[in-house]
């Protein structure tokens, strides 16, 4: 551990951070420009051109806002609510691979914070904690639709994971493998993406990742016809900009995620055909990470303003009686083919 | 009684109709915009669009209102009052007719833009021509007196210089 390690992984940090944090206040710009969009408006376009400078004006209001925490609320936990929600959305990028190895000066740079080798574990568990911010924001408001909303958020979550990490085994089957690093670097090229053989579970993935980000038409948690406004009602100022904040970069994190796992992360077609030094390479390979990543984030948006919410009870049965199953026909149906595979192909 | 048929698997499966959801609005995405950016760009009135009111000049820039009070007695909002006076001697070139409105007023709170005043005034001195009463924080000033109403003087010298 030398201090130049130490700067690098630093530094590698704060651009992630950053980057994170910018691209999910720009997401929000890009939301509403998407919805405008769709519904033959023009959105946003008052603040600077294009309305770029839109998300900095809605930060600086979420500042000036006043701030009110309800007299009967639990005072400690109303605050730790919006405070985990966004850390535990932040921290979930460190194990993403965002691109190859980068050679600086005779140093080769990993352009990963941390390879943990049981990476999807992680993010795994970070998702799952990221439903405690919800949790418990909506329980310190003191509020009945608070307190439904964040009900709802705690059941949708733990139903969704199930069948989230059943179509992440069926994956684990075919990468023999737990790190994302590796799982990133066996997607060379184009033909090697795991979409291509496992389409299913990239459904049954993606599903679970729009309702683990509370997105529509998952959006249960935040139900405003019927909810007010669900676990954030009683926020109010930057607490409530914390929570709309960290659904966005939710929404980042697991627009990454995917690509990672299902559509080759940093990989793209023809790679090493281009005669490239691996630098450029790697730059290409990041800027190809990303372009995939906001492909994703329109996606979710494009979704969004497509299809209606959920009925409670319809969102349970697709989560419980479909998905499951189908995530555990994939991995029987995986294993028979690798054993297929094994026997006659090799 | 409307016969409901049990959905057959494609229908079951949602993912057909979310897919012909989806091409719906990517095709919205892409279409013309519908939104007209407004204080850069206004969109133009219609012909008879009955808007502000104008009161007009003759051909030699004076008043042709003559104070008869036809508008005021037509309006069905009773939005305009008026204080007549006679015209002095000198006067000639401001009004056109020997009584002249030394005050002209229309509430344009109480206004409905129906045009009976322009379609009542025996003299042509009145037309709903102009944009719409734009808005203001007080009542008072929607009360708009001649300043406010009266046509500009049209400046044949001006017209006159032009053309040569």
């Amino acid at each position: 551990m030398e201090t130049a390690f130490i700067v690098e992984k630093f530094v590698l940090i704060t651009i992630v951070f950053v980057l994170t944090l910018v691209i999910a206040m720009y997401s929000t710009l890009a939301e509403r420009k998407v919805a405008g969009f769709m519904q033959d408006r023009k959105g946003p376009d008052r603040a600077g051109p294009f309305g770029i400078l839109q998300p900095l004006a809605d930060g600086g209001k979420f500042f000036f806002k006043e701030e009110i925490i309800p007299a009967g609320a639990h005072k400690a936990l109303f605050i730790a609510g919006p405070t985990l929600a966004i850390i535990t959305a932040c921290i979930s990028s460190a194990v993403i691979p965002w691109g190859q190895e980068l050679t600086l000066g005779g140093r080769t740079i990993s352009l990963q914070v941390a390879d943990v080798n049981v990476g999807i574990l992680y993010i795994f568990g970070v998702v799952a904690l990221g439903v405690y911010g919800i949790m418990l924001g909506g329980w310190a408001s003191n509020n009945k639709f608070s307190l439904m909303g964040a009900i709802r958020a705690a059941s949708q979550s733990i139903s969704y994971e199930i069948a989230m990490g059943l179509s992440i085994i069926s994956l684990i089957m075919v990468t023999q493998s737990l790190s994302l690093g590796e799982i990133v670097a066996q997607q060379t090229g184009f033909i090697h993406w795991n979409i291509w053989v496992q389409p299913l579970g990239f459904l049954v993935f993606m599903t679970c990742a729009f309702a683990e980000c509370n997105r529509v038409p998952f959006d249960l948690p935040e139900c405003e016809t019927e909810l007010v406004g669900g676990y954030h009602t009683e926020y109010s100022s930057m607490k409530l900009g914390l929570y709309m904040f960290s659904e966005y970069i939710n929404m980042f994190v697991s627009s990454a995620v995917m690509s990672a796992l299902y559509f080759g992360g940093y990989n793209f077609p023809f790679m090493h055909d281009l005669g490239l030094s691996p630098n450029w390479i790697t730059s290409l390979g990041v800027l190809a990470f990303f372009l995939k990543i906001f492909a994703f984030i329109f996606f979710f948006m494009w979704i969004r303003w497509t299809l209606p919410r959920f009925r409670y009870d319809q969102l349970m049965n697709l989560g419980w009686k479909i998905l499951i199953p189908l995530a555990i026909a994939n991995i029987v149906l995986t294993g028979i083919i690798t054993i297929i595979s094994d026997v006659y192909f090799k | 009684m409307l016969e409901q048929k049990p959905m057959n698997f494609w229908e079951r499966i949602y993912l057909p109709a979310i897919l012909k959801g989806m091409k719906v609005t990517i095709r919205h995405f892409f279409k013309k915009k519908a939104t007209v950016s407004y204080p850069e760009v206004a969109r133009p009135y219609s012909k008879n669009y009955r808007g502000m009111h104008s009161l007009k000049r003759d051909e030699a820039g004076r008043e042709r209102c003559t104070a008869c009070g036809l508008c005021a007695l037509s309006c069905p909002a009773e939005a305009i009052t008026m204080i007549a006076a006679e015209r002095k001697k000198g006067e000639e070139h401001l009004y056109r007719e020997e009584k002249y409105a030394a005050v002209y007023e229309i509430n344009m709170l109480r206004c409905i833009f129906c045009g009976l005043c322009e379609e009542a005034c025996p003299k042509e001195a009145i037309y709903l021509d102009g944009p719409h009463v734009p808005a203001d924080y007080l009542r008072k000033d929607f009360i708009y007196g001649k300043d406010k109403l009266l046509e500009e003087k049209f400046d044949f010298k001006l017209v006159d210089q032009l053309e040569q």
